[in-house]
């Protein structure tokens, strides 16, 4: 018996836990203490974005999946939120449960044509189709065309203004801390170790029995069932739109993809980096919003050159932090230092980069 | 006759999308290298002539000669300074980068130009057009842009097959660290590849400002039909690429003369949707060699 054993935790990560716990209760409370909601109306933006972001990074950091299409699940979780709370009579909250399901059943036919394209081909393919229900909500009377849709006070039930307010930011914060535990958990199952390793090398996990297609297809369906719902709580949050701001790309993609990159693709803890940043940025471009585009889009693309796994890679280069415990590494007598920083790198491959 | 006068126009409008597609087939035949910002680029190009014209009262023809040239060398020192830097079999930084490069075009476009529409005015061969029959008529405009389409993807296939910079691309194409080995500088030659795909998206561009307005934010859906064009097409084929082109205006135009409810897009739904059926049946495109 050499002592040695193969641990998930750390003191670190107990620690990151412990730290994300004692975060989660003080902003579960805030309703409580921040009566005048100055902090929770625009935390509410913060906790959705890092839904996305979590959402995002799920299917590009650990599936290979890089979508451009996100914001076909939003527009289809607020269009479908209008409809069953609007149209239907259905309660506002409820609805968005169904908007989750919604934007999961119609996320199968979408990874029907999308899956036959592959990387940057399989980026212009998912923005084509998000284009195309971008296109049928325009020409759908039912859905109101390129008119302003309105979720009326009727629709929302007999529910107060401050109950709205409060259960909208709970919403928010569940679906944050929902979408950042789904990354977790997903990384720590058996899917989760097939997905790493066909990131790694696709056609090798193939060989071992890894059935690529279904791994992939079980968190692109995850991935749609959490940001259609999140697209029905940003409706409940600011009830009034119209199809091109629920389908905008530079909105629901653009940001989000911008959020992960800067705070590192391929870590659970990046995209919150990532949306501290943003949030950061916003307070001092608060009227700006071109300028925040071009700042947060120079900082993506230079960071994708020189330091691809972002800020927290950087991080982890320097101290190997591990705030959630995701990854397996060995400990004992003569395992010196950390295990190879980093999530693991793809092998360099010397053969032709295949798109 | 109307339904025939549809396809010759959309045959026409093809002419336009094949332009825009020929950049992104060859930057992703040479290098695989697929350019988000690649719409993006082609209005960067057609604002860039608004300047020139602006600044020296050319006409938008005749501008190409400066802003084809100013192209060229965006895309070449881009391709040095940065896109090589994210060449790997990993597609994510490629994506990412140019993804990060098109927001940033759109939102100094919009920062610098406003976000009105603009054109670029040719005069009166604008409105000009031959009359085949009494219900077709074609457009100056439209047929000069095919045949500079056709042109130039002739010219791209011509260089690609019959000259030793060909060669070249076809062979970093095939296996990079070989022609590494027959002393081929592939980085150098990325860029080269890059340059072209900047300066015949510029030319799309300007044909585009000749033929209808533009905004700053008119990048993404140039971006998505000469994808569609490409994969319509078949990656790898150039003439693939033009009947890419051709099919996918026949599809904007026929669609364009359905009835629809706001009068909003069918024309482009239509397209949208001829690609996702050929997706669906003939991954490997009309005229492709491979599957990708």
């Amino acid at each position: 018996m050499t002592g040695h054993r193969v641990t998930r935790s750390d003191r670190q990560s107990t620690a990151g836990l412990a730290v994300s716990a004692v975060l989660l209760v003080v902003l579960f409370l805030l309703p409580w203490w921040d009566s005048d909601g100055s902090l929770r109306v625009p935390l509410v933006a913060i906790l959705y974005y890092l839904a996305l972001a979590q959402m995002w990074n799920l299917l590009a950091g650990f599936a290979g999946l890089v979508s451009i299409g996100q914001q076909m699940f939003v527009g289809i979780g607020v269009y479908t939120l209008l409809s069953f709370a609007e149209d239907f009579g259905v309660d506002p909250y409820l609805s968005v449960l169904l908007a989750g399901l919604v934007a999961a059943v119609l996320s199968l036919p979408v990874a029907a044509f999308a899956f036959r394209l592959r990387g940057g081909y399989f980026a212009i393919g998912t923005w084509v189709i998000a284009e195309v229900f971008r296109l049928i909500t325009l020409e759908s009377d039912f859905l109101g065309g390129a008119n302003v849709r309105t979720l009326t006070r009727e629709s929302l039930g007999g529910y107060s203004l401050d109950t709205r307010n409060t259960v909208t930011y709970l919403m928010a914060l569940g679906l944050a801390a929902g979408a950042t535990a789904i990354v977790v958990l997903v990384l720590r199952s058996r899917l989760g170790l097939a997905l790493r390793s066909i990131r790694d090398n696709q056609e090798g996990a193939r060989g071992l029995g890894v059935s690529v297609g279904r791994a992939k297809l079980a968190v692109w369906v995850i991935s749609a069932f959490w940001t259609g719902m999140t697209g029905a709580v940003i409706l409940l949050h600011n009830p009034s739109t119209r199809a091109e701001s629920a389908f905008s790309v530079l909105r629901w993609t653009a940001l989000v993809v911008f959020i992960a990159i800067i705070g590192g693709v391929g870590s659970t803890t990046g995209p919150i980096i990532g949306v501290a940043i943003y949030w950061f940025v916003r307070e001092f471009l608060e009227d700006a919003e071109e300028w925040r585009f071009i700042i947060l889009g120079l900082i993506a693309a230079a960071m994708a050159i020189t330091a691809p796994r972002g800020i927290y890679g950087l991080l982890q280069k320097r101290w190997s932090v591990q705030f959630f415990p995701v990854r397996r590494k060995l400990v004992g007598p003569g395992v010196t230092g950390p295990s190879p920083g980093g999530p693991a790198q793809p092998v360099a491959d010397t053969s032709h980069p295949s798109a | 006759m109307e339904w025939l006068n549809a396809i010759v126009q959309g045959i026409m409008l093809g002419g336009l999308f094949a332009l825009f597609a020929t950049g992104l087939s060859l930057a992703f035949g040479v290098m695989r290298f697929v350019n988000l910002a690649h719409g993006d680029l082609a209005i960067l190009g057609a604002f860039v002539a608004v300047s020139v014209i602006s600044a020296t009262g050319l006409n938008p023809f005749v501008s190409l000669v400066i802003v084809v040239p100013v192209m060229l060398a965006a895309g070449y020192a881009l391709q040095l300074g940065a896109f090589n830097f994210t060449i790997s079999p990993d597609p994510l930084p490629s994506i990412l980068v140019t993804f990060g490069l098109g927001i940033v075009i759109q939102n100094v476009l919009l920062e610098t130009y406003s976000a009105d529409s603009r054109g670029l005015d040719v005069g009166s061969i604008e409105i000009e057009s031959i009359r085949v029959t009494d219900a077709i008529a074609i457009g100056w405009i439209p047929l000069i842009t095919l045949v500079v389409a056709v042109t130039v993807l002739g010219a791209l296939q011509l260089m690609l097959s019959r000259t030793s910079l060909g060669r070249a691309f076809r062979a970093v194409s095939d296996d990079p660290p070989t022609a590494r080995l027959m002393g081929i500088n592939d980085r150098n030659l990325y860029a080269v590849a890059m340059g072209i795909a900047f300066a015949t998206v510029a030319v799309a561009g300007v044909f585009l400002g000749i033929r209808q307005s533009f905004g700053p934010l008119d990048g993404p859906a140039q971006l998505l039909y000469a994808f569609e064009a490409v994969v319509i097409g078949g990656l790898g084929s150039v003439w693939g690429t033009l009947v890419g082109g051709l099919l996918l205006g026949v599809a904007h135009t026929v669609g364009g003369q359905f009835e629809v409810t706001y009068g909003y897009g069918s024309g482009p739904l239509v397209g949208h949707l001829v690609f996702l059926v050929v997706l669906a049946t003939k991954p490997s495109g009309l005229l492709g060699r491979r599957a990708e």
